[in-house]
Parts: C-alpha cells; sequence; structure tokens
C-alpha cells in the first residue's frame, strides 16, 4: 500500500513539470507584450524597450524559462507585471471566493445528483427516470452564462431575496454569504450535477442487477435499505472519481460564473491577466490549478484503493 | 448486463462503460425506443439545412449595419429584432449556424484524426508511450476552458481567427481521444490473434489498419458526437469571454457576447441564439447517446 | 487654451491671504462612497502609465502644485504663488503652508523638484518642457526654483496639466525612483485628500481609499481640479465589474452608490429606474478616432487618407455605436467642441462626401490595396468605430481587412512599422477625452515629428513648426490662430479620422451629490 502511494505521488512530479513546460511555451509563443501594454497609450519605443529590460523580458526565452522554474521549484511564483504583488499574495486574496463557489457546488451538485441519480436507478424504465435523464442532458447543454442571466433576471435584484452580483465572506456574514452564493452555485451546477445524476444513475443501475443485491432483494430486505446499503455504498466509488475529475470542468465553469456575478474569485483574476499578458499571474494561476486538479485525483485514487481493496494497480 | 469481472482500464472508460447500462432490455422500433435520438437527427439536419443554405433563408445581410435600426425588438419584421449596431438577428442567427457546426465538426474530425494518430502509436511503441501519457495527463491536468481561453485570446489577431478558435478547442481535447484509443490498443494487442499476427511477422502499419482501428471507430464516433457539443459550447464560453470568434463573422457565441452588455434593454440579442445553441448542443448529445447504445461494442455484444 | 500669468498671480496672492485669515473648515466627513470606476486598476503608478485609471487613483492620493478650473486655466492649488522673472526664464514656486505627506513629514520643495524631473521623463509635454529647463532644484524649504534656457509659452500648461501624465507630486524618495521603474504598491504616499488602503487593495476587485484627516484644503470653491479638495466621506471604495449589466444591476439594487461610466445603453434602463440619476459631467466629452499609418501602404498616401476620412459620416457611426443623440454631437473640429479651442479651419478636407471621397481614391490611384484595420473587441466603442469606418470605407471601394484582437493585441501591433503584410496595420480606433485635445500640445495625435511622433509615425515638418511656433507664442489670440492652422494642417494631412464626440454619463444614487463637473473624475467633495 506504502509502495503505491510513493509511486503514486512520484507519478504526479512529471506531470507538474510538463504543466509548467507548456504553460510556459504557450505564452512565451504568443503575440502581445506586456511592456507595451503596461507603459500606456503615449509611451515611446525607447520607454517600452527599458521596460521590457526592467521586467527581463529582452532575455532569451530558455533563460526566462530557468529563472522562472527554479523559482517555481521554491514556491515563488513571480510577481505581477502590471500590480507589482507577489502572485501567490493575489491567490490567497482571491482564493477564498472560488473555493467557496466550488465547494458549494460540489456539494449541491451531488447531494441533489445522488438523490436524482439513484431515483432514476430505483426507477428505472418509469417515467421519473425518462424526465431525470431528459433533464440531466439538457443540463449539459445549457451554457453557464445563459443559466447565469436567466437566474439573475428571475431571482436577484432590490426588494428581492437574491443580490444581482458579489461575494460575502461567511466568516464576516452568513445570512448574507448564503444569499450571495446561492445563484451562482446553481448557474455553476448545471453541467456538473447532470454529471454526476447520469453516473450514479448507471452505477447504481449496475449494482442493482449484481448477484448480492439479487439475492438481498429476493430474501425480502426491504427495498430503501437495499439501495442504501448496498447499491450506493459499492456505487460510491465511480461517484467519487467523477467528483475529482469534474474540478476540471469546475474552474473551467468558475471562470465564466465569477464574470456573470461579480465575485471575485481566481477565475476572474486569470481572465483579467490574460487580457493584459500579466504572465506571471496567468503561468502561476494555470500551475495552480493544475497543481490542485493533480492533488485531488492523488488523493481520490488513495482513497479508491482503500475504498475498494479489489482495486489495485 | 456488461461482463462481470472485466475491469475498465481508464476512468474515462469507467464512466462510458457504465453510462451505456440500458435504459429498456426489450427490442422495439427504433423510433419507439429512440423517440429523442429521432427528432435529435431530424433538428441537426435541420440545422445542418439551414447553415447549408444560409443566404436563402437569411432575410437580410448578416453584416448589413443599420444605424437607424439598432436594437429593435422582434417583430414580424425583423423577426429576431435587431442588435447594438442594426444587424438583422435573425440573419446572423442563421449565418451563426455555420460558424457552429463547422467548429463543431472541425473539432470533433481534427481532435479525433490527432488523437488515434497519437494514441495509436503510443499504445503500440512502449518508450513514446510514457512520454506521450505523462504530456497527456499534463495537458488533462489544466482546465479544459482556460486553456482554450488562453490559447485563443493569446493568439488573437492572427490571420485566420477561425482556425485559432478551432485549434483552441481542439487541443484540451485531444488527451481524451489518446487514452480512449491507447486503452483499445492496449486490449487488442493481447489478443491472441494479433499475436499471432505479430509473431508471423505482419507489417506494423497491416497491423494497426486491420485490427486496432475497427476496434477504435465505435467508440470514437461516440467520442466525436460528445467532442462536437463540447465544442460548440467552449466556442461559446470564448466569445462570452472575449476570446472566441471575431466578430465580424456571426456566431452564436459571439452574438450572445455582444448582445450580453443589453440583456436588459434587449434580451432578444442574448435569448435567440442561446436557445438555439442550446437546442443544437442538446440536439447532438443526445444523438451522441444514441449512437453508444448502438455503437458500442459492449452493448453490440449483448443484442 | 491660454494661461494669463497675471490673473493667476493676482488669483494666487488674494487666496493666500483669504487663506491665510479663514481655512474652510472641512465637514465632517461621514459614509462610505461605493463606485464602480471605468476601468481595473492594476498599475498604481500614475507617472509610469498614461492609463486614465491610474490617473484617477493618482487624483485620489496625490496633491499637484497646480490644477485647472472649469475654464482650463491653471491655477494654484499645493503653491500659494508663483513669481515669474522679467526675463520670463525663471519660475519660482511658494508651497502652501502645513502641506504634509501620509507619513506626516512635511512637503519639501525638494519633494517637489524631484517629482517634476520624474514626470518630465515621462510626460510628452514633461519632456518639451524639462528639454528647455536649465535647472530644476528647491530653495529652502517651501520653494521650487525653475531655470528655463529661453522663454517657453506653456510651463504653468505643462505643469497643471489636468490628464494623463498629471504632474503628481511625491516624496523624494519615491520620486527619485526611475521613472521606468513603477512604484510599489507600499509606497503609495501622497499628500492627496485620500489615502491608499495598500492592504485592502485585490487588484481587479477592489481598492479602498480613506479620508486624509490632516489634508488642508484651499479656501476656494472647487471647480474642476481647483479649490479646496474637501473630502466628505471616509472611505470611497472602487469596485471592478467587468461587465456592465452588473454593474447597471447592482446600481439599481443600491448596491453601489456611484457607476462611472454608464454605457448608453443602458441610459433607458437607469433613467426610469426608482432612486437611480444620471448625469454628464465632462462637457468636453470624449472623441473617437481612427489613427491612420502613415508609414504602411496604402495609407502612406495622403489622399488615400483623405479619402477613407471623407467617407466616413460621423452621423451614422455616432448613431450607430452611441445610439441617443442626446450623449454625441457631431464634431467637425481636431479640438473639442464646445470647447474654447473648436476650431474651423480646413474642414473642407474632411467634410463627408461620397463622390469625393471615390474621386479622391481614384486620383490616389488606388489599386485595391489592402487597409488593415485593428479592431479592439473589448473595447464597446473602439469596436463599433471600427465596425463603421470599415463599412464607410467599404463603400468606396476600398479593400478592408478588421482584425479583431483584444486591446493589449492592439497595443502591441500597432507598435509595428512593417509593412501589412508584414504583420503591420493602417488603421485603429480609439478615444481621449476632451481635456486631452483641447491644444496642439495636449494633443499628441497631432505631433508630425516622425518617429518621435504617436504610433502612426506622421513625418511632417510643417507641422511641427507649427506646433513648435504655438508652445513658443505667449499671446493667447495668437496661439489660437496657429491652433486654427495645425487643424487645417492636420486635416488636408488626414492625421486621422475623427468619428465624433460623445459624452459618458455618470450614474448614481440619489442621495450622492456634490459630483464635480470635470473631464476628469474626481472623488473629493462627494457625499454619499
Amino acid at each position: 500500500m506504502l509502495r503505491f502511494i510513493l509511486k503514486r505521488v512520484l507519478a504526479t512530479i512529471p506531470v507538474m513539470v510538463v504543466v509548467a513546460s507548456l504553460v510556459f511555451l504557450m505564452l512565451r509563443l504568443t503575440p502581445g507584450d506586456p511592456a507595451v501594454v503596461i507603459a500606456g497609450d503615449l509611451a515611446t519605443p525607447e520607454q517600452v524597450a527599458r521596460i521590457r529590460a526592467e521586467l527581463g523580458l529582452d532575455q532569451p526565452v530558455l533563460t526566462q524559462f530557468l529563472t522562472w522554474f527554479f523559482q517555481l521549484l521554491r514556491g515563488n511564483l513571480g510577481t505581477s507585471i502590471f500590480t507589482n504583488l507577489p502572485v501567490t499574495t493575489l491567490i490567497g486574496q482571491r482564493l477564498e471566493p472560488t473555493l467557496m463557489l466550488s465547494l458549494s457546488t460540489i456539494l449541491f451538485s451531488v447531494v441533489f445528483g445522488v438523490t436524482l441519480g439513484t431515483l432514476a436507478a430505483w426507477k428505472s424504465g418509469t417515467w421519473i427516470d425518462r424526465v431525470i435523464m431528459v433533464l440531466a442532458v439538457i443540463g449539459f447543454s445549457m451554457p453557464v452564462f445563459v443559466v447565469g442571466y436567466i437566474l439573475i433576471f428571475a431571482f436577484a435584484g432590490q426588494d428581492r431575496l437574491f443580490p444581482v452580483q458579489g461575494y460575502v465572506s461567511p466568516f464576516a456574514d452568513p445570512v448574507g454569504f448564503l444569499k450571495a452564493i446561492t445563484l451562482p452555485t446553481i448557474a455553476l451546477s448545471a453541467i456538473y450535477l447532470a454529471h454526476v445524476t447520469r453516473i450514479t444513475r448507471a452505477s447504481v443501475l449496475e449494482v442493482l442487477g449484481e448477484d448480492y443485491v439479487r439475492t438481498a432483494r429476493a430474501k425480502g430486505q426491504i427495498e430503501r435499505k437495499v439501495l442504501f446499503r448496498h447499491a450506493l455504498k459499492n456505487a460510491a466509488v465511480p461517484i467519487v472519481t467523477v467528483v475529482g475529475l469534474g474540478v476540471a470542468l469546475l474552474f473551467g465553469g468558475a471562470v465564466v460564473t465569477e464574470t456573470v456575478f461579480n465575485i471575485p474569485g481566481l477565475g476572474r483574476l486569470v481572465l483579467d491577466a490574460i487580457l493584459r499578458r500579466d504572465y506571471p499571474i496567468i503561468q502561476g494561476l494555470i500551475i495552480f490549478f493544475a497543481f490542485v486538479f493533480v492533488l485531488l485525483n492523488l488523493l481520490i485514487d488513495i482513497a479508491y484503493t482503500l475504498l475498494d481493496p479489489r482495486i489495485r494497480y | 448486463m456488461t461482463a462481470p469481472g472485466s475491469k475498465p482500464e481508464t476512468v474515462d472508460q469507467l464512466i462510458d462503460h457504465k453510462l451505456t447500462a440500458p435504459l429498456v432490455a426489450v427490442r422495439r422500433s427504433f423510433f419507439a425506443r429512440y423517440p429523442l435520438v429521432v427528432i435529435a437527427s431530424l433538428m441537426i439536419l435541420a440545422i445542418a439545412l439551414v447553415a447549408i443554405f444560409a443566404p436563402l433563408v437569411a432575410t437580410v445581410d448578416p453584416l448589413q449595419l443599420r444605424p437607424t435600426l439598432r436594437l429593435k425588438p422582434p417583430a414580424v419584421e425583423p423577426p429576431f429584432g435587431t442588435d447594438l449596431f442594426g444587424r438583422d438577428v435573425w440573419s446572423r442567427t442563421v449565418y451563426g449556424a455555420r460558424i457552429s457546426l463547422v467548429i463543431g465538426i472541425s473539432a470533433a474530425v481534427l481532435s479525433i484524426a490527432i488523437g488515434l494518430l497519437i494514441g495509436v502509436f503510443a499504445g503500440y511503441i512502449r518508450w513514446l508511450d510514457a512520454i506521450v501519457m505523462r504530456i497527456m495527463d499534463g495537458l488533462m491536468a489544466i482546465p479544459a476552458v482556460l486553456l482554450a481561453v488562453a490559447l485563443a485570446s493569446l493568439n488573437k489577431g492572427a490571420a485566420n481567427p477561425i482556425l485559432i478558435v478551432i485549434i483552441a478547442i481542439t487541443i484540451p481535447e485531444i488527451p481524451r481521444v489518446v487514452r480512449l484509443v491507447r486503452a483499445v490498443v492496449l486490449s487488442v494487442r493481447q489478443e491472441p490473434y494479433v499475436e499471432a499476427a505479430i509473431s508471423v511477422g505482419t507489417p506494423l502499419v497491416k497491423l494497426l489498419w486491420r485490427h486496432v482501428l475497427p476496434n477504435c471507430v465505435p467508440p470514437l464516433i461516440v467520442q466525436a458526437t460528445y467532442i462536437c457539443a463540447s465544442a460548440m459550447l467552449t466556442e461559446a464560453i470564448l466569445s462570452f469571454l472575449g476570446a472566441g470568434t471575431p466578430p465580424e463573422i456571426p456566431s452564436w457565441g459571439n452574438m450572445m457576447a455582444e448582445g450580453r452588455g443589453v440583456f436588459r434593454v434587449a434580451p432578444w440579442i442574448v435569448l435567440f441564439p442561446g436557445i438555439v445553441l442550446a437546442l443544437t448542443i442538446l440536439s447532438v448529445n443526445i444523438l451522441g447517446d444514441g449512437l453508444r447504445d448502438r455503437l458500442d461494442p459492449k452493448i453490440a455484444k449483448r443484442m | 487654451m491660454t494661461l494669463s500669468r497675471r490673473e493667476l498671480l493676482a488669483g494666487a496672492a488674494a487666496v493666500a491671504g483669504a487663506a491665510a485669515l479663514a481655512p474652510a473648515p472641512a465637514k465632517a466627513a461621514k459614509g462610505v462612497l461605493r463606485v464602480v470606476p471605468h476601468a481595473n486598476l492594476q498599475v498604481l503608478d500614475p507617472i509610469f502609465t498614461t492609463g486614465y485609471i491610474s490617473r484617477n487613483h493618482g487624483y485620489m492620493i496625490y496633491d499637484t502644485l497646480l490644477a485647472l478650473d472649469d475654464k482650463l486655466t491653471a491655477q494654484p492649488q499645493m503653491v500659494s504663488n508663483v513669481e515669474v522673472s522679467a526675463d520670463k526664464q525663471k519660475y519660482v514656486f511658494t508651497l502652501r503652508d502645513g502641506l504634509s505627506w501620509h507619513d506626516d513629514t512635511a512637503v519639501t520643495g525638494a519633494d517637489c523638484a524631484a517629482s517634476l524631473i520624474r514626470w518630465s521623463k515621462r510626460d510628452g509635454m514633461g519632456q518639451r518642457l524639462f528639454s528647455l529647463v536649465d535647472k530644476c532644484e528647491a530653495d529652502g524649504a517651501n520653494k521650487i526654483v525653475l531655470t528655463l534656457k529661453r522663454p517657453y509659452g506653456l510651463v504653468l500648461d505643462s505643469i497643471g496639466k489636468i490628464s494623463s501624465n498629471v504632474a503628481f507630486m511625491m516624496p523624494k524618495r519615491f520620486a527619485e525612483v526611475s521613472a521606468d521603474t513603477q512604484l510599489k504598491p507600499d509606497q503609495q504616499i501622497g499628500s492627496g485628500p485620500f489615502k491608499f488602503a495598500t492592504g485592502e487593495w485585490r487588484p481587479g476587485a477592489v481598492a479602498v481609499y480613506l479620508k486624509n484627516a490632516a489634508y488642508k484644503p484651499r479656501a476656494e470653491p472647487v471647480s474642476s481640479a481647483a479649490g479646496g479638495k474637501i473630502a466628505k466621506v471616509d472611505r470611497v471604495e472602487w469596485l471592478t465589474m467587468p461587465d456592465a449589466t452588473t454593474a447597471m444591476n447592482a446600481l439599481m439594487s443600491g448596491e453601489i452608490d456611484y457607476y462611472e461610466q454608464v454605457p448608453i445603453d443602458l441610459v433607458p434602463v437607469l433613467a426610469s429606474a426608482p432612486g437611480v440619476k444620471l448625469e454628464v459631467l465632462d462637457t468636453l466629452g470624449s472623441t473617437g478616432m481612427l489613427r491612420f499609418n502613415h508609414l504602411a501602404k496604402p495609407t502612406d498616401n495622403v489622399l488615400v487618407r483623405r479619402a477613407i476620412a471623407k467617407a466616413v459620416n460621423q452621423a451614422d457611426v455616432l448613431k450607430g455605436v452611441i445610439g441617443d443623440p442626446k450623449y454625441y454631437k457631431v464634431c467637425n473640429s481636431v479640438y473639442p467642441c464646445g470647447s474654447p479651442s473648436e476650431a474651423s479651419d480646413g474642414v473642407d478636407f474632411m467634410k463627408f462626401n461620397l463622390d469625393d471621397a471615390k474621386a479622391l481614391l481614384k486620383e490616389a490611384k488606388y489599386n485595391g490595396e489592402k487597409v488593415v484595420i485593428l479592431q479592439p473587441t473589448d473595447i464597446p466603442n473602439s469596436n463599433g468605430f471600427a465596425l463603421f469606418v470599415a463599412d464607410a470605407a467599404r463603400k468606396i471601394g476600398v479593400n478592408v481587412e478588421l482584425q479583431a484582437m483584444d486591446w493589449s493585441t492592439v497595443l502591441a501591433r500597432r507598435a509595428k512599422k512593417e509593412q501589412v503584410d508584414q504583420g503591420g496595420w493602417n488603421m485603429f480606433p480609439t478615444w481621449w477625452i476632451g481635456g486631452d485635445l483641447v491644444s496642439p500640445a495636449t494633443q499628441i495625435a497631432l505631433s508630425g515629428a516622425g518617429d518621435a511622433a504617436w504610433v502612426g509615425w506622421a513625418n511632417d515638418p510643417t507641422m511641427e513648426k507649427l506646433r513648435a511656433a504655438y508652445s513658443d507664442e505667449t499671446d493667447p489670440a495668437k496661439q489660437k490662430q496657429i491652433a486654427g492652422q495645425v487643424q487645417a494642417r492636420a486635416f488636408e494631412q488626414a492625421y486621422q479620422t475623427y468619428v465624433g464626440q460623445f459624452f459618458v454619463p455618470v450614474g448614481y444614487r440619489d442621495n450622492v451629490k456634490g459630483m464635480i463637473p470635470s473631464p476628469v473624475q474626481f472623488f473629493w467633495n462627494m457625499e454619499a
């Protein structure tokens, strides 16, 4: 077991190196020059050249990469070209809203997705099943921002329950937090919820067909008990996997959701940085996202082996 | 039911495998079994026809700027209203079908083709496998939308903007295809008839062509429809974030992006292309589900 | 725009007297003003960059030696008076009493001299002024002495200029930082009416300013950037909202108090919203233009440039991009219409006429060469301007290629001097606030200095002679005459095509008052 975990941890290192190289190459091989953006409308070419030198952007690409990479190894993501703040500080400032939005979306999706999926599997073949499955496909096909705008249009505003925009920290004002986070959560959940519902239904359906469940049913155990004790428990592994894999999907959706609802999170940070060519932020954030994703999947894999002793790699 | 004890190779496969659990086990006519699939196919056909015959279906030149007619609500004429610059939303929606379909289909075909190529060789050549799969793992670790936005917006202003969008959408899709193909290749390799073919010295290309490819085709067709749907969705997201198709070429995504600032004043600019986009993606996804039920070899065996 | 030194000095003396007698007590400040500014504050150093948002940040925390009033005349702000020697080559600025930095140290002449020098490294007018400056140094604790090599007409206009780059005063230790290095977030110390809350700054989300209780405002009433800057709220929060609909909804629901630039298309919704008011504060408005590249073919040909300029009907462009006629104005001058500098010279060269435009194109022997227009899709107005000018040019048979990109890419692309097939460009849209365009000295787009001119690189010695004459001229009437000649030359040579003037209203909750009519958004004097 320990050897497996160690092996699995070591395997994440090349992945992160690949991510770092890909991100760096992607940025440096594309047009756009932060020195020009930062110098403003009236700067002369000489001024721009001086700023470029000041930022080290006139160095050979390989030199820039190595400098950046060694800093990265020490946990230093660099300093934003525009704001002069360390990227780690910026990530720290923006982490909470994105984290809270992600958690609330996962919570919402898992609670409703597992319920609906199990219901669909249990009532397999009936109209309930069909309605749930059709809703799942619809959820899968709706652009996040369309859902967002419709929700704002319908439920938010003055004298209504939900604010139209913004983020409130749960540590400052729990009620305000719940109000502010509800609509973004629902908008972001559409795709994710559909995902979880489908996988839950399929997993539960498969388990329901297995011999021991049939035996349990045949022995006259109460349906509900069969469903919860046997079916859901065994369906947990694929569900957890989907939740983990879906985090990448979630981050992508968060960029859009944060824009629609004006949530000052990491998604907005990276989007602003892309528009301005603030290389250190873009690099730092993509690496941060990738790191979280890899770490999460590492944890899930380890949990996997603990949950289900049949699985060995 | 699927064969007990057959452990899925990858998580993706696991998902695909699970989702194939049948809705109803009884055999009936295709339409009776899959009414939604039939409706969805007809819908896709209709959109394709509209796209092909856009000049005939559109009422006005979709690019025509009419300063005096800006932000007109839907009426008999213009049927879908006009946008910020007085352009006809109906005609733009009609022409937008072209871009959506072109981007959806191109991204699907390209990612399947490239993924197939990489996947087959990765699955076959050991030393290559390790390198390729690490790169694929790296790509998959980056959120797809973020990667696409970064690629598309950083390359804006290039000579062929549509191509940039297609590439930006394709690259994040490739790893999934590679993993799928590689898994098929790995499992096919162990089959006795393939081992026999290797032992008698069948050339690699022939081997791949005769034994490996046919096994890849059905799951890839299914995968292609899903990529097509997700590509159309991603294009809309890219445009919404200001990184998609250039505004001169009407696409559902950029129409919505341009209209979102005036959503409260002129919701039709966002709603019409939004609804059409959602319906199209929905149809393609339903078609994908239908295809999977028909084409997946595991289901085929059962039938 | 002109400035009478005698008036200035007289005013200054009177003010000094009045200030000594009765310093106006600052009104009890209260409350918080929640603002959605026009852009996302990213760069904090207003000398380092020309961005308008950084300039507005500068006005919050810094003060200026001189400031323009609502007649665009320079008035004393940090100084009590300015003495000019008889030969007009020596200017002595004396600081008001009681000025202090946010770290409670006193403002000295040495601080201000260093600040002027740092500003002069970046600003166009500053560079021109300092090319004639022999010495800029402190004399004692509260005097700054500027010695010129020869008399110059725009000394006070330059130091008092209202828009980027503004000659903001900062402590010497920061003013001595190279102008090519931007000041860091923990170096935001000025002497202005607000202090920057560095710890609360979240770039892209919120910037917070706190009332500077130690600030000593002038006694005169507020007038644009001049007069007494009294902070009437304890706290100003700049909340970035990238999405116009979000900002509008937030204003309607009272989640914000003030929306600095309301997109005209949202005006009808806000106009009918209870508790929300709209107002145009900047009567000079903003002016849109498409800049020509004078080096790349075919726009290196003046006839092609003039043909395209003549094909553009401002009324159409404005109707299409701005929409509501209440908020735009056709303007046939390179200077803001309605400002004292508005002129009518040379308008025949640019008046809309499709037939003339076609004839010019023929005369130019234009042969279908590609004209590349850069289209910044993330700047709504500029995006529209590009679209409509492209449409107009196509109508006379120009082979236009619109290249869509974000503004960052436009900035990078427009620096390229190559021909269009090597990544060059022919035209790009932008807009300026009227305050930047009021004279041949402030309007950088009128420079004909070739490589040293603004991007587009108009190489026009005739123009440079006119602009030099303008700067050296001290008689306002003659200055105005020269400004007219500059305009005629700019139209004849088609430096750019002006697409008209537009006025962006501010939106605010009805509890907000004390807005200052000005080309620049100021937050002192405002109450919530």
